[in-house]
């Protein structure tokens, strides 16, 4: 894209280029190839473990992510229009940006968590809360089940009214496919 | 009767900010609001709200208006009065009011009106079935009473109520059969389509509802397609089985009592629909009468905080209080158009802009 044809969206934090949402985006609410792309971390920063991926596309009024790290990691926002700026590098995969998301648009993916199986950590608020070790359906970006998940750690939070955080391991094929997950509730009798 | 210096109609963030700028301020204020608690819409919004953290970005609407309802029973000099209906404005800066018991009347030397907005109604063939809710409802009934609307709910309007109404349904265990959205692109905030989609709920854009099914009760409905004209196009029809129509298709700003009060009007498309003409203050055309939230233009809660406090300290400088009010107004206006610099802004912004050329207003 030429910088004549970009949107006014187009600008990042202070002033630096990233193109806006995609028509399919717009159109579906599912992101295109290119977006997510845009905000993958690089190849060389996944083998050094856990980081946030931010899967936030589009200029909002809105900016907890950037005040929530503490590692400096998520750039503050000159203009709360911004799109968050991301340094990888400064990323230790804490999770904490997560909770406090209010689009529940960050991921924390570590695709070297175990041989093949990668760790995804995702806001949760639904009942009921997985219990550790339990094996729920693990759903894609527009709900479809993909495959299993198993849950390794449940992160409830100290006020009823924050968001949970589920940590979940897939098989690494899956690791940018799975963004949500199925609870089984029993039925009883 | 009764007087006080500003008279806050409406206990909404908007309301609930004016009164506390305004108070803050030395000024007698009576905050009136006809329902018997405070919060306005924030009381059913059970998601966390954006902004930045002066806005209270990430904390969740019901506990905001927990925080402002505290603040204001706990600040001094504040005639709170619930379960009561603001009826009228009239000469000599008399309010009419409608208590449970009694018809009262508050002279007021100022009035802020912060009467938020109401749900806009969609023409269908058979609207009138029961099964069809504004998503005000379906809010209420599920976040406030704590009742499940119904079993499976299709939601007409993709902006950002549709998107968070649905997601409340799933939370509830609702399940929602889809979103339909008349115009080719999704009107809410992406943050929001992409948690109800990753939860399995299909957003049909350039859809819209031609009927509702059942005779005694919805029993389904009949989608159809949109040309790019936003024609019908038949045989495009389509049923889904659901028993509850949700109506997310807009809001129009709550001005009854400003028309009567004699505030200049302009329709506004933009704002919402009719809404008085005001300046940078919140100040309508009515020397004594400000205006703050959703009735001045539909918005957000995090714009309706800061012109409520803008109205309340304007209103409260009128009548000659002075602690700091000129630093506390810049600081609000600042965040203000903070709020509104971006693309999310941009329709507002042209709606502000459209009202002010729609001359003085005197
Ligand atoms: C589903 C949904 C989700 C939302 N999500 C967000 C979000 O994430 N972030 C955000 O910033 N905003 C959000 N909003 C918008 C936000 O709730 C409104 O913009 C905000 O509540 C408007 O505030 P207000 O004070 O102007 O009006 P309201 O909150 O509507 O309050 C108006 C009050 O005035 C009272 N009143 C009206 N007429 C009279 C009368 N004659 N006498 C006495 N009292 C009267 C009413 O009872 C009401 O309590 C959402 C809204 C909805 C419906
Ligand atoms: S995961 Fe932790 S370090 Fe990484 S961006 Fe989020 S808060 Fe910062
Ligand atoms: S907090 Fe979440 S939704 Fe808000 S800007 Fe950051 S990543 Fe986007």
């Amino acid at each position: 894209m030429s910088a004549e044809t970009r949107r006014p969206e187009d600008r990042g934090p202070s002033g630096a280029r990233r193109p806006g949402p995609s028509e399919a985006l717009i159109r579906t609410g599912l992101p295109s190839a290119e977006d997510l792309e845009r905000v993958r971390p690089s190849a060389e920063r996944l083998t050094h473990g856990a980081v946030a991926v931010l899967e936030c596309f589009q200029r909002i009024p809105c900016d907890p992510c950037a005040s929530s790290c503490h590692h400096g990691a998520i750039a503050a926002f000159a203009d709360i229009n911004d799109l968050p700026s991301m340094d990888a590098e400064r990323c230790n995969g804490c999770g904490l940006c997560v909770a406090r998301c209010p689009g529940l648009a960050i991921f924390i993916v570590d695709e070297h968590h175990a041989p093949g199986e990668a760790l995804i950590k995702l806001a949760y608020e639904f009942l009921p809360l997985p219990a550790r070790d339990q094996v729920v359906t693990a759903l894609d970006r527009a709900g479809r089940e993909v495959g299993q998940a198993r849950v390794v750690r449940v992160q409830r939070p100290k006020e009823k009214t924050d968001t949970p955080v589920v940590w979940i391991t897939v098989p690494k094929d899956l690791a940018w496919t799975v963004r949500h997950i199925k609870v089984e509730v029993s039925h009883g009798a | 009767m009764k007087s006080v210096e500003i008279a806050v109609v409406g206990a909404g963030p908007a309301g609930l900010s004016a009164t506390l700028a305004a108070a803050g301020q030395g000024a007698s204020v009576a905050l009136i609001e006809r329902d018997e608690h405070l919060g306005g819409q924030l009381v059913k919004q059970t998601h966390k709200f954006f902004g930045s953290a002066r806005q209270e970005a990430g904390t969740r609407g019901v506990v905001i208006a927990r925080r402002l309802g505290q603040a204001v029973r706990e600040q001094a000099g504040i005639d709170l009065r619930l379960a009561t209906t603001v009826l009228g404005y009239y000469s000599d800066k008399v309010l009419y009011l409608e208590e449970p018991d009694r018809l009262a009347k508050l002279q007021a030397e100022r009035a802020i009106f912060a009467t938020g907005a109401s749900e806009r109604m969609l023409i269908f063939g058979n609207n009138d079935r029961p099964g069809v809710y504004g998503a005000g409802a379906v809010q209420t009934l599920m976040n406030v009473h704590g009742v499940m609307p119904g079993r499976r709910v299709l939601m007409i309007g993709a902006g950002n109520i549709g998107l968070i109404v649905s997601y409340q349904l799933l939370q509830a265990g609702v399940q929602v059969a889809a979103i339909v959205e008349a115009a080719p692109r999704i009107g809410g905030y992406l943050v929001h389509a992409a948690k109800v989609r990753r939860a399995g709920v299909p957003i049909l854009t350039g859809h819209t509802v031609k009927e509702a099914v059942g005779e005694e009760a919805v029993e389904a409905a009949v989608i159809w397609r949109l040309d790019e004209q936003w024609r019908p196009v038949p045989g495009t029809e389509e049923r889904v089985d659901c028993d509850v129509i949700c109506l997310a298709t807009g809001l129009s700003p709550l001005g009854e009592l400003m028309w009567q009060a004699g505030c200049r009007m302009a329709y506004v498309p933009e704002l919402g629909g009719h809404v008085p003409w005001h300046d940078d203050d919140l100040r309508t055309s009515h020397e004594d009468i400000y205006v703050a939230g959703d009735a001045s233009g539909v918005e957000e809660a995090s714009a309706a905080m800061v012109e409520g406090r803008i109205a309340g300290l304007a209103a409260a400088r009128s009548l000659g209080h002075d602690r700091d009010v000129e630093e506390k107004l810049g600081e609000a206006r600042r965040e203000l158009a903070a709020l509104r610099a971006g693309p999310t802004g941009e329709k507002i912004r042209r709606g502000l802009e459209s009202l002010r050329q729609g001359g003085d207003g005197r």
